[in-house]
């Protein structure tokens, strides 16, 4: 297992949020907002359509030269005097981060917006170093303040309402006013987060885009907090995924105006931050140096199946939660993973293995919501298909490709045999008939409680014949041959 | 548009098949008065999806494999429901892939329409609307929608009978929360989702649903039953055959 708390427990904690009427009054009201921005930004289909075979296209070719990209990114940023790590695990991307952070003599670090910091908890692990991290953007700084984890990729707090973010602001901002009015809120909270840029010797950022010819880390943000992160300490450490590498510079703006559009229904955000290299002589400001941490944790597992490396394509606008009607049901905390939504139960098993995330992939009715608007086509159905059959497959499967990590998971002999008998009946006309015929006959004999299906709908009532027989029936009538 | 075939192939589906068996009469009533013979296979059972998207491969390829027996020649198949054509059309060549039956998979794929698809596109049908007014919802499935591409052809049908009004309800385009196995395998989340949607339903005010899939109408009419409310779902063939069948035809 590769994370130290208990497993987490998705069945339950699913069952318990979507019978939470508070909870999903809050998350469906969030999502209809979400999705109604990204309509306004697409108003012509044909247009969105070419711009997602763009931003598809970008993705694509760069996966498929990743590795050389990667060298290329590396290079680039070397002869910018951009520092270049490599981390295979979320341990060691810790212990890069806090190594930076003791040879900058710094016990504290503050942070813009990254997920990949979420993924490997680093403040969770620089807690336990006796270090400290402070969260700059406004969702993540509430989010902090409530030790409680993100909701969402690109909303952390959207789970928190604003009567939640009063409370939460006067009883643990010293000398705060109670007050419910949202500018007042988010007022506080600047002014909250302003002072720890001025002491802050490391800031910490996440990457939106890479860009392998140039060397440039591109980062999106709406509140400042990221260009102050990346420019007022002494030193910047960025930390990314390997898939988020273009080949070129000119692949940056479809990527963006696909990226911003379908998050926060935004053509362009605020801030744009294009970083190459740190201060330069004679230049008054910016950090003394820049670092990037590269992480794998799991993806070069997708990148070496053709049909899993599509999951890496991935942007992270979080338009596939935003349209998911499982996550507008449970709201992000019940994945219990970084990544909630369709796609963390495309990524999340190659991040955990497969033993830790064996609910996810069947959490899907598999309407095909997520691919319809995700903005690089990541066909996200076909995926889950596929780790649904990775998941029930046993680790000695004869001509199986091991290529998931806790493949097999799902698998009970007790199941495959009942898919099995399934199969024999559905295959064999005879035995079908003879099931029809006792759906259809017995049909008084079902108990009024069928299990899972009676929670919310009556049982299911069979038909006194089946249309096997009433075409039979009525072709006699008709003097046909069957 | 080439000229119509004279014989198609009915595919019922099993849910039709044991709970909604006047659909696939209506069905074959509709192309019969259309001048088509229609042929309904006794040997046909189920798409073989509830194996597949359950994961186990092997099980779906073997009762696929009974259906492509079964419906063998080159004649169109139609099927009475969004999802299982959309099995049939477009997994069962990359569920064959690199099989010796891929081939085979392949043509049939290619033969395979969904109804109201078949009924506008091929036939290019012309309905007369004998029934009274009505309002109505039109629930389309997520496989209907987006694999097969077919909520227009319904809306089409529906928009020929006069005396029919056809209300919009709320977040119609989302999923009802059946999914097959989901359903019972993350009962809270479907029945979060078959309630939401079957408030909309109820909000919008009709006297009808209509829908092209049954296995919705499965989850949609049950959990209609389970609260006590007189709405419910039928499917389009029904729908359609009753409202343009003659009146002194009806009883």
């Amino acid at each position: 297992m590769s994370h130290s708390h208990p497993l987490h427990d998705f069945r339950a904690a699913s069952s318990h949020a979507a019978q939470d009427p508070t909870q999903r009054h809050n998350t469906r009201a969030a999502m209809d907002f979400l999705m109604q921005r990204r309509a306004a930004q697409f108003p012509d289909a044909d247009e969105l359509s070419r711009l997602r075979d763009l931003g598809q296209r970008i993705r694509q070719r760069a996966l498929s030269r990743l590795p050389l990209l990667l060298e290329q990114l590396e290079a680039r940023c070397v002869a910018n005097g951009i520092q270049v790590h490599w981390a295979d695990t979320p341990a060691e991307a810790c212990e890069i981060v806090a190594g930076l952070m003791r040879q900058a003599n710094s016990q504290e670090i503050i942070k813009g917006k990254s997920m990949v910091s979420e993924e490997i908890e680093l403040n969770h692990f620089l807690e336990a170093q006796g270090m400290t991290a402070l969260e700059s953007d406004m969702g993540e700084f509430i989010v902090q303040l409530a030790h409680e984890k993100p909701s969402h990729i690109i909303m952390p707090a959207i789970h928190k309402t604003k009567v939640d973010i009063a409370h939460l602001f006067h009883d643990e901002l010293p000398r705060t006013p109670y007050t419910e009015d949202v500018d007042e809120l988010i007022q506080i909270g600047r002014h909250a987060l302003r002072q720890r840029f001025f002491t802050a010797k490391v800031g910490l950022s996440g990457v939106n885009v890479a860009v392998a010819e140039t060397g440039t880390l591109v980062l999106v943000e709406n509140e400042g907090n990221g260009r102050l992160t990346t420019s007022a300490p002494e030193m910047h450490i960025a930390i990314t995924g390997i898939e988020k590498v273009v080949e070129k510079l000119e692949d940056v703006p479809p990527i963006l105006s696909l990226l911003t559009r379908s998050a926060t229904g935004q053509p362009i955000t605020t801030y744009v931050n294009m970083i190459s290299s740190p201060r330069k002589a004679g230049e008054k400001d910016g950090p003394q140096q820049v670092h990037l941490v590269l992480l794998d944790n799991g993806r070069s597992q997708a990148y070496a199946d053709l049909q899993l490396r599509e999951t890496l394509q991935c942007i992270r606008c979080g338009a596939c939660m935003n349209h998911c009607p499982v996550y507008t049901r449970i709201g992000g905390h019940a994945y219990g993973t970084t990544y909630p939504g369709p796609i963390g139960k495309i990524i999340s098993p190659h991040l955990l293995g497969l033993d830790d995330t064996k609910d996810l992939p069947s959490a899907s009715t598999l309407c095909g919501a997520c691919s319809e608007v995700c903005p690089v086509r990541i066909p996200i159905p076909e995926l889950l298909l596929r780790l649904r059959q990775e998941s029930v497959t046993p680790e000695n499967e004869p001509n199986h490709p091991h290529t998931v990590r806790g493949q097999g998971a799902k698998y009970r002999a007790t199941e495959k045999w009942l898919w099995r008998s399934w199969a024999r009946i559905y295959s064999q006309p005879v035995l079908y008939r003879a099931s029809r015929f006792a759906a259809t006959r017995l049909r008084g004999l079902l108990p009024h409680d069928v299990g899972a299906w009676t929670i919310a709908r009556a049982k299911p009532q069979p038909a006194a014949k089946s249309l096997h027989e009433l075409v039979a029936e009525y072709q006699a009538t008709q003097g046909n041959q069957p | 548009m080439t000229s119509p075939p004279k014989t198609v192939y009915l595919f019922g589906t099993c849910i039709v098949d044991i709970f909604f068996p006047t659909a696939g009469i209506s069905a074959i009533k509709l192309l019969e008065r259309e001048g088509i013979e229609v042929r309904y296979p006794q040997a046909q059972s189920c798409c073989g999806q509830p194996a597949y998207s359950s994961g186990y491969l092997t099980e779906a390829r073997s009762v696929a494999m009974a259906q492509m027996m079964a419906f063998s020649g080159d004649e169109p198949i139609v099927v009475l429901s969004g999802s299982c054509a959309g099995m049939m059309k477009h997994h069962y060549p990359s569920l064959f892939d690199g099989l010796p039956q891929q081939t085979q998979a392949r043509a049939f794929a290619a033969r395979i329409y969904e109804l109201t698809e078949f009924l506008t596109k091929v036939l290019d049908i012309k309905l007369c609307d004998l029934g009274q007014p009505v309002e109505i919802a039109l629930h389309t499935s997520c496989a209907a929608r987006r694999e097969m591409g077919v909520r227009d052809t319904s809306l089409a049908l529906l928009n020929q009978l006069d005396k029919v009004v056809l209300k919009q309800h709320d977040h119609e385009a989302e999923c009802c929360g059946f999914g097959g196995t989901f359903s019972v395998r993350h009962p809270h989340i479907s029945a979060a989702m078959v309630e939401d949607k079957t408030s909309a339903l109820k909000a919008c005010g009709v006297q009808q649903v209509v829908s092209a899939d049954c296995a919705c109408l499965l989850n949609i009419n049950g959990a209609l039953e389970k609260q006590g409310a007189a709405l419910r779902g039928q499917h389009i063939a029904d729908f359609l055959w009753q409202r343009t069948q003659h009146v002194e035809a009806k009883q």
